[in-house]
């Protein structure tokens, strides 16, 4: 690309809404934008969707390129690859940003393969270098254990996803002025080659771990699936989900739906509350983002406890009935 | 059908957070002492992934990796697992690349080994955990993909795949040859049996360069690192320490109250 200015971000929708990751997005964009002096644009792939264009320009946006097409009308790779593509080709900007979800994690690789750009994934902070003016890319890697700072010297666009949560969106401002251009789709049905012929939802007992602001968490110390239960009680009367370790999937004692860490969900809750597990590299991965984090384990020297707030040293069947019916008690006040 | 699955040497990830050091100069982790690196989590699941269609179909199943003479264990313990061979692209310096870079020697090495219908990756490496590997390839190769899977099976002659998403899953259909990409909730990897130790120890790993496959790293690769470094938490725990569990506990619940955090 010849000459790669401004900045745009890649807005996903659900139930014709803007998702929390894109305000997020035009956020952080925003900020990026005004460092450089440059653009903000966003990419609107879906169905009927123009009206939703001010609402991008009320949270950011400098200008809106709207592809509405019948097919885009969910998310298919195949489909919004090939839009995406195509729009960045002729507008060819500088940086271009996606959320690390469904669509991001696998859209982002795609298309940084045919635009020929650079991507760090999963990203927690991005900056403009104010020497070089490129994009400083900042990611955990090694399950959290370390942060990666990355760029991408001459390739473009330099792509990122960001983590969601970990950007801030602006204050919506509806007087806010920008432009929408509509854009053609260009594609039709055939380029669909991964079709989706069923989607199943899934129905999942109580609070999902992803939206939880409370996640009581058992490890292998549990001991049985029999003795789980009492990590859904407490579970309950804090109106939390209950999460588990890969130890304690691996051997039944709860279902790998349930899984927090690197392989399992990656989570942000208020209060964790982590029970008989020791934190290893892979479970931290996936709870450190917690605000609070509450660790019960008979062994002392437990690395939980490194990275907890507030902990009890002592066997979890004597602290959770206690405990249980003290947070039933205060819960009632 | 002809399956290749990519898999990736990685230090543990169920080591103690303790042993987890880093070399901020050489931008690169150091190894932990007497810690056994063992492949990336993922990749153990997407050989399993294959050896369930080779348990169902005919399939001949190929383990490929990129990485440096030790890499050549992973390739033994997919062996063990009852994949039937194995090809090592040897890269001392495969721990510099990026995702573009790795994407694009596998990508060489596939082509190499030819005649495909089925490439199977993990969703992500237990180290870098980019997630990018699996896609760029399938991009490079121009074939179809389908990610996070949790089901790979056969109908008719097409693959049919179950990707996982947010609340459930998609049921998707491709044609091959495709690539997919392989998530934990396809179930747990089948361990090595002593009959597939051995077996795997008389089969001849094919050990390739870079050259040998023609793959032009420096062309390839996108991105730089430029730093690594641990972020530093400035936590202090409040043990609590009554003098009864039962009085520790109920005074958990309290400070929590009273830091409103419940």
């Amino acid at each position: 690309m010849a000459e790669c200015k401004g900045v745009m971000i890649c807005a996903e929708l659900a139930d014709k809404k803007l998702c929390a990751i894109t305000t997020e997005l035009l956020g952080i964009g925003r900020i990026l934008a005004d460092d450089l002096g440059e653009e903000l644009s966003v990419l609107l792939m879906g169905s009927e969707v123009n009206a939703l264009s001010q609402e991008h320009i009320a949270c950011g946006a400098d200008k809106v390129y709207v592809v509405d097409d019948p097919l885009l009308e969910s998310f298919n790779s195949d489909a919004y690859t090939e839009v995406a593509a195509n729009i960045c080709r002729q507008v060819s900007p500088s940086i271009m940003l996606l959320g690390q979800t469904d669509m991001g994690r696998d859209l982002a690789p795609r298309l940084a393969a045919r635009l020929g750009g650079g991507l760090a994934m999963d990203c927690i902070d991005l900056s403009i270098d104010p020497e070089t003016k490129l994009m400083l890319q900042t990611r955990p890697v090694f399950g959290g254990n370390a942060n990666a700072e990355m760029i991408t010297r001459n390739a473009r666009p330099q792509m990122a996803t960001i983590r969601p949560k970990t950007m801030s969106a602006l204050e919506k401002d509806d007087s806010r002025q920008g432009e929408v251009v509509a854009m053609e789709a260009g594609v039709d049905s055939s380029i669909i080659k991964a079709r989706i012929i069923e989607t199943v939802q899934e129905e999942i007992e109580g609070i999902k771990l992803e939206e939880a602001e409370v996640i009581v968490t058992g490890g292998r110390g549990i001991g049985s699936a029999e003795a789980f239960e009492i990590v859904r009680e407490l579970a309950n009367v804090l109106s939390a989900a209950t999460g588990a370790t890969r130890a304690a999937c691996d051997e039944g004692m709860a279902p790998a739906t349930i899984q927090v860490g690197q392989t399992g969900k990656i989570v942000g809750p208020n209060l964790y509350i982590a029970i008989a597990l020791s934190g290893a590299v892979q479970h931290l991965a996936g709870c450190s983002g917690s605000k609070h984090i509450v660790a019960i384990n008979t062994d002392p020297d437990a690395h939980i406890f490194k990275v907890s707030e507030f902990g009890i040293v002592a066997d979890y069947k004597e602290v959770l009935p206690p405990l249980i019916e003290k947070c039933k008690a205060l819960m009632a006040e | 059908m002809n399956i290749i699955v990519c898999i990736k040497q990685v230090p543990d990830p169920e080591i103690p957070p303790v042993k987890f050091q880093i070399d901020p100069e050489g931008k690169k982790v150091i190894p932990p002492d007497g810690v056994t690196p063992v492949i990336s989590v993922f990749d153990e699941r997407a050989v399993e992934a294959a050896l369930k269609l080779k348990d169902k179909y005919k399939a001949k199943v190929t383990a490929l990796t990129l990485g440096p003479d030790s890499a050549k264990a992973v390739i033994r313990h997919a062996l063990a697992m009852g994949v039937d061979a194995g090809v090592h692209i040897q890269y001392e310096a495969a721990g510099e690349l990026d995702s573009f870079g790795t994407a694009h020697v596998l990508m060489k090495a596939i082509e190499k080994i030819g005649d495909y219908s089925l490439v199977l990756c993990g969703r992500q490496a237990a180290d870098w955990d980019a997630g990018q590997v699996g896609l760029l390839i399938a991009e490079n190769l121009g074939i179809p993909v389908v990610t996070v899977a949790k089901k790979v099976d056969l109908q008719d002659d097409k693959l049919r795949v179950e990707s996982v998403i947010q609340d459930g899953y998609h049921v998707m259909e491709v044609s091959m040859p495709a690539l997919v990409t392989v998530s934990s909730e396809i179930g747990l990897s089948r361990l090595p049996t002593g009959i597939g130790i051995v077996k795997a120890a008389r089969v001849k790993i094919e050990n390739l360069s870079v050259e040998d496959i023609g793959a032009d790293i420096p062309e390839a690769r996108c991105t730089e690192l430029i730093k690594l470094y641990v972020p530093v938490r400035d936590i202090q725990c409040q043990i609590i320490e009554a003098d009864t569990v039962q009085e520790s506990a109920e005074e958990l619940a309290v400070r929590l109250r009273e830091a409103k955090i419940i």
